[in-house]
C-alpha cells in the first residue's frame, strides 16, 4: 500500500525549504534571464534579420530557449540538492526508517523539484513579457512539454544527488555538461545561422531538440519537427526512469 | 510468559569495508519492557538498531517485529517503530513544529495538531515550537529528535544513547519521560554507556561486544547472579587464621592477617546481612577492628568483567 501521506510530507518539506529561501531561489534566475533578454534581445536582437528566425522578433525567439535554460538547471539542481542534503546532514535516517518506498521518495523529491522549477519558469515567463512581446501558439502543448522536461531533468538530478558524495559532484554535471550544451543548443540562435560543419554538429546535442521543441510550441516553427523533439524528450524521460529502476533494484544506494 | 514484540535470529552484518559489526545476534524483546543494550564503542549497538529500523541491510539472519518478517512486511513494521539515532541530524533551518509534523506525515499518520502539541509539551518544547532548530541548545535538539520519533506514536521505540552529552538534570528528566512512555505501553530498547542508566531504567539488560551478545537477563537476576558484596575489615591485631566459627563465610585474610575480607552475597541483600553478622560477632570473639569498608558491585563491574572475559576467550 502506497504511503501517500509520506510522499506528501516529503513534498511539503521540500517546498518549504524552497519558500524559506524563496528570495534567492527566485531572484537569481529572474535577474539572469532579464539580463539575457535586455542584452541579447534588445541590444543585439534589433540588428538582426527577423526572417532568420521564422519572422518573430529576436526577443520572442530567445524566450523559449531561456525558459528551457532555467528549467533544466532548476529542476536538476533542486532534485539533486533535495536528496543530497539529508544524506549530508544525516537526516536521511528518518527516510530510511519510515514506511516510505522508492515511489514515495521519488514522488516527494522529484515532485517538489518539478513544482519549484515550474514556479520559477512561470515567473520568468511573466517577467519576460515586460521586455518582449511573445505569443504562445500552442499553450497546452507548451505546458505539457515543460512539465515533461522538468520531470525528466528532476529525475536526472535525483540520480546525480544519489550518486554524489560531495558538493563538487553535485555541481559538476550541471556546470560542465548541462550549461554548455544548453548554450550550444540554440538558445540564442537558429542552427540555420551556423555554417557547416557546426550546424550538423549541433544536431548531436540532445538539448538542441528540447529547446526547439519548446520553441515550436511558442512560435509554431523550429529547427526540428515537434514530433522529433517530443520523441527525444520522452526517450530521455524513459532513460532516467530506467536508470532509477536499476539503481533501486541493485539496492538503495542510501542504505548501508 | 510475556509476548515477544521483536525476535532477532542469527543476525549478521559485514560492512562493505569488511568490518564484521554483527556476528550472529539472537535477541528477543518482550512487549512493554525496557531493554538496555550495553557495550563498549564499536560493539555493534548502532548497527543492530539500524538493521531493525531499516538503515542497514543485514547480510544474514532474520528479524521479526510484531510477529512479521521485517524484510517482507517492512511498511507495517516501520509504521510502529520509532528511532532516535545517536547523532543529531535534521534540517537545522527548519522550525521545531514543522519537523515534528513532517515526521508524523512521513510515517503515514493523518495530521493531528492536538497530538503534536501533546508531544511537544511533554518534552518541554512547546514554547520553542516556532524556533529554528539551529537556535536550540544541544539538549533541546536531542528532545526534538525524540519528539520526531514519537510523532507517529510508535509501539516500539529505539533510543540510541539518548542521554549522551546531556547534563545530569536533563538525564533524570529523560528517564522520567522514558518511564512515562513505558507506562503508556511503549516497548523501549535503549543503548547506553551509563550503567547507572541501565540500572535505573531497564527491566532487562543485554551486553554486546564485538558483534556478539554476551549475556541477556533480567537486571535483577544479573545482579543476583553476579552481584557481590565486598567488605574489608581492618583488624587491630593480625590474625593467624580464620576463626573456626566463621569457616562457613566466604572470607579470606590478606596483608599478613591484618585485613579480613568478605567477598560474597548475591545482590539480594544476603551479602549485606552476612557482613552485618560478622561485624556483630567479631568483637564477641575478641577480634577488634579499626575500620570497615563495604562495597556493592554494580552492573558496571559485571559489564567490565564480561567484556574482559570475552576478550580473553577470544585471545585463547
Ligand atoms: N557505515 C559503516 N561502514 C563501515 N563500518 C561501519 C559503519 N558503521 C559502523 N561500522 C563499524 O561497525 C562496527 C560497529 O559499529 P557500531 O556503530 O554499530 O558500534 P556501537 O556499538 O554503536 O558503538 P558506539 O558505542 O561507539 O556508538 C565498528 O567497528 C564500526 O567501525
Ligand atoms: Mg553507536
Amino acid at each position: 500500500m502506497m504511503n501517500w501521506r509520506g510522499a506528501i510530507a516529503i513534498l511539503k518539506h521540500e517546498l518549504a525549504r524552497f519558500f524559506r529561501t524563496a528570495f534567492g531561489s527566485i531572484l537569481s534566475p529572474v535577474l539572469t534571464t532579464s539580463l539575457y533578454i535586455v542584452v541579447f534581445g534588445a541590444a543585439i536582437g534589433g540588428q538582426m534579420d527577423p526572417s532568420q528566425f521564422g519572422g518573430a522578433s529576436y526577443g520572442a525567439f530567445i524566450v523559449p530557449g531561456l525558459i528551457m535554460l532555467t528549467l533544466l538547471s532548476e529542476s536538476t539542481s533542486n532534485a539533486s540538492f533535495g536528496i543530497y542534503m539529508p544524506k549530508f546532514t544525516g537526516a536521511i535516517y528518518e527516510l530510511l526508517s519510515a514506511p516510505v518506498g522508492v515511489a514515495e521518495t521519488i514522488l516527494g523529491f522529484v515532485g517538489a523539484a518539478v513544482l519549484k522549477s515550474l514556479i520559477i519558469s512561470a515567473i520568468i515567463l511573466v517577467t519576460a513579457r515586460i521586455f518582449v512581446d511573445y505569443e504562445i501558439a500552442h499553450p497546452l502543448l507548451a505546458v505539457g512539454y515543460v512539465v515533461m522536461v522538468a520531470a525528466s531533468f528532476a529525475l536526472f538530478g535525483f540520480i546525480i544527488g544519489l550518486w554524489a558524495d560531495g558538493f563538487e559532484k553535485l555541481q559538476i554535471v550541471p556546470l560542465l555538461i548541462l550549461m554548455p550544451l544548453t548554450f550550444l543548443g540554440g538558445t540564442f540562435y537558429s542552427v540555420q545561422m551556423l555554417a557547416e560543419p557546426w550546424s550538423t554538429v549541433a544536431q548531436f546535442n540532445p538539448i538542441f531538440y528540447l529547446i526547439n521543441g519548446l520553441r515550436w510550441t511558442f512560435t509554431g516553427s523550429a529547427d526540428v519537427p515537434i514530433g522529433v523533439a517530443f520523441g527525444f524528450t520522452l526517450a530521455f524521460l524513459v532513460l532516467c526512469v530506467a536508470v532509477i529502476a536499476w539503481i533501486f533494484r541493485t539496492g538503495w544506494c542510501l542504505r548501508e | 510468559m510475556s509476548e515477544p514484540i521483536l525476535e532477532i535470529r542469527g543476525l549478521e552484518k559485514t560492512y562493505k569495508g569488511g568490518t564484521k559489526a554483527l556476528a550472529g545476534v539472537d535477541l528477543t524483546i518482550n512487549k512493554g519492557e525496557i531493554f538496555a543494550l550495553l557495550g563498549p564503542n564499536g560493539a555493534g549497538k548502532t548497527t543492530l538498531i539500524g538493521a531493525v529500523c531499516g538503515l542497514v541491510n543485514p547480510t544474514g539472519g532474520s528479524i521479526h517485529a510484531f510477529g512479521q518478517d521485517t524484510a517482507k512486511s517492512w511498511r507495517e513494521a516501520r509504521r510502529k517503530i520509532g528511532l532516535v539515532p545517536q547523532e543529531l541530524s535534521f534540517d537545522m533551518f527548519d522550525k521545531v513544529i514543522r519537523q515534528v509534523r513532517y515526521s508524523r506525515g512521513m510515517f503515514g499518520c493523518p495530521p493531528d495538531e492536538a497530538r503534536i502539541e501533546q508531544v511537544l509539551r511533554s518534552l518541554s518544547l512547546w514554547d520553542k515550537r516556532d524556533a529554528a532548530i539551529r537556535e536550540l541548545s544541544g539538549g533541546m535538539k536531542r528532545r526534538v529528535m525524540i519528539a520526531k520519533a514519537l510523532a507517529h506514536d510508535p509501539e516500539l521505540l529505539f533510543l540510541d544513547e539518548p542521554t549522551a552529552g546531556v547534563d545530569v538534570e536533563l538525564r533524570r528528566d529523560m528517564w522520567r519521560q522514558i518511564d512515562a512512555l513505558r507506562a503508556a505501553g511503549v516497548t523501549i530498547i535503549l543503548t547506553t554507556h551509563y550503567i547507572e542508566e541501565a540500572e535505573e531504567m531497564a527491566d532487562r539488560v543485554g551486553v554486546i561486544n564485538k558483534g556478539r551478545i554476551l549475556l541477556v537477563d533480567d537486571k535483577d537476576a544479573i545482579m543476583a547472579k553476579l552481584g557481590r558484596t565486598e567488605a574489608h575489615f581492618t583488624l587491630a591485631e593480625p590474625l593467624a587464621k580464620i576463626p573456626a566459627d566463621f569457616l562457613d563465610y566466604p572470607i579470606t585474610l590478606e596483608d599478613g592477617g591484618t585485613h579480613l575480607i568478605y567477598r560474597g552475597g548475591d545482590g539480594t541483600g544476603k551479602g549485606k546481612r552476612e557482613v552485618a553478622e560478622l561485624a556483630q560477632r567479631l568483637p564477641g570473639l575478641g577480634i577488634a577492628y579499626t575500620g570497615l569498608e563495604t562495597r556493592e558491585s554494580t552492573l558496571e563491574d559485571i559489564f567490565v568483567d564480561l567484556v574482559e572475559q570475552g576478550a580473553q576467550e577470544q585471545a585463547a
